[in-house]
């Protein structure tokens, strides 16, 4: 049988994936630079990946990004339960599915013939990065103006728990990106289909 | 408009403040530079970044604004929350700190005040005065709970009769520091003119005769070894204000 060309990622949900890339990029570097300006932990983040030069120009970059972070995550979130498409893709999810996926991916033998279709580890994945990045946006907030949300913010432990969790959560983000990349090099024609949408169904 | 360099500060540098701001605007350039070089970029590429970032950061100011509210106050802990020691900071070492002569000293006033007669620490220890603990965040990051006594600020600047429809408060200080803050800030319960850290009056550490304590902003929107207090509708900026930290700067 031929391999048959189909559609898979609409342009919304696309241009969000770059966009998000970026601006995640962009706030995980220069947060790195101003976590090094008083470390929480016995280590600091090299300079040479960190962004800004210094504290004033990383704090000046992550409270730019952070505008492109949250609208666009906010356009992406929006579509994906108004269209339908978090439901289509990321559900039903069951713990169980997840566990026998990584094992499968684990011993190489996760399937791949219907990329249209996400396996349980990626459904997992996908629905962990976006929790987090949440987690992020809301614990970033009572970073930023710890008297202005303390309504919520009391309920995190205030800026000193809203900042450690804001670093475990970039670091869960950082781990979910850095298996995800691994796994578009490992799979690598699912790449193209992220800027051109289309993908063929089996090979 | 509000980005350009405060002329209401000018008169207060000194030749030895303008070195520092030189050599310190010289080291950036050149870090600037080496970063140029590294990504290809050029300068006038790196201009427009700043320029971005500037406005990024003006707009910030503007929902900083827009978000704070003069009712919601900073949380207040028991005093065996208080952090001890609690750190030195500024933008010297704490061997450099300076000794002030209390009984020379006056707080002088200017701008949009009515009355602008000098104020002796007597006179200013005699006003009605509130106790706070709250915690101080530091642009940095860490933070540390203290204990600040002294006069409301929204009381002081009617007192002496301040026009509070004016957008700026700003702050010179006895070590070439300087911020500004606006008005909404000034005018908040809990911004306080300190007298005194700890029950005790302020050692030079802490800011000796007086700092103005706002648990509503960053430490270094905190300005300590206060000089002059003016009230202006021209932007003033600041020390770290002018170095590209965000001038609104609250919490």
């Amino acid at each position: 049988m031929a391999p048959e060309v189909v559609k898979v990622h609409p342009p919304i949900v696309r241009i969000a994936h770059w966009l998000n890339a970026l601006a995640v990029l962009v706030m995980i570097t220069s947060g790195w630079r101003i976590y090094n300006a008083d470390p929480l932990f016995d280590f600091s983040f090299p300079d040479q990946v960190s962004l800004g030069g210094w504290l004033a120009g990383a704090l000046q970059w992550h409270f730019a990004a952070m505008w492109l972070f949250v609208l666009n995550g906010i356009v992406y979130v929006a579509y994906g339960i108004l269209s339908g498409h978090f439901r289509r893709k990321l559900l039903p999810l069951s713990p169980l599915g997840v566990l026998r996926d990584i094992a499968a991916a684990f011993r190489g033998k996760l399937a791949h013939d219907d990329l249209t279709v996400y396996n349980a580890a990626q459904r997992a994945a996908y629905l962990g990065l976006i929790f987090l990045l949440m987690v992020l946006v809301l614990t970033g907030l009572v970073l930023w103006k710890p008297v202005q949300f303390h309504w919520y913010g009391q309920y995190i432990g205030d800026y000193e728990g809203a900042r450690l969790l804001h670093f475990f959560a970039m670091a869960g983000v950082g781990l979910i990106v850095a298996v995800h990349v691994a796994m578009v090099a490992l799979v690598p024609r699912t790449f193209p289909s992220m800027i051109t949408g289309r993908i063929r169904r089996s090979v | 408009m509000k980005k350009v360099m405060g002329a209401s500060f000018e008169k207060f540098r000194t030749p030895e403040v303008k070195r520092m701001e030189r050599r310190l605007f010289l080291r950036q350039g050149l870090s600037l530079g080496a970063l140029a070089l590294l990504t290809g970029c050029a300068i006038t590429e790196e201009e427009k970044i700043q320029n971005v970032l500037m406005r990024m950061s003006g707009w910030n100011d503007d929902v900083q604004g827009w978000l704070f509210s003069s009712n919601r106050l900073a949380p207040e802990f028991p005093e065996s929350r208080i952090t001890k020691p609690f750190p030195f900071n500024a933008y010297y070492s704490e061997e450099e700190v300076i000794d002030v002569d209390g009984g020379a000293y006056k707080l002088e006033l200017g701008g949009m005040i009515k009355e602008r007669k000098p104020w002796t620490l007597p006179e200013l220890y005699a006003l009605p005065q509130v106790s706070q603990v709250t915690r101080h965040i530091c642009v940095e990051g860490w933070s540390a709970i203290g204990k600040w006594s002294g006069v409301r600020f929204s009381d002081f600047l009617q007192r002496v009769g301040a026009d509070t429809s004016a957008k700026y408060v700003g702050i010179q200080c006895m070590d070439d520091y300087s911020t500004s803050i606006d008005m909404a800030t000034a005018l908040h319960p809990q911004t306080q003119l300190s007298f005194k850290y700890a029950d005790q009056i302020l050692p030079p550490k802490y800011g000796f005769p007086m700092k103005l304590r706002m648990p509503t902003k960053l430490g270094f929107k905190n300005p300590k070894h206060i000089a002059a207090i003016f009230v202006t509708n021209e932007y003033p900026g600041g020390y770290w204000e002018d170095k590209g930290y965000n001038w609104f700067s609250g919490s």
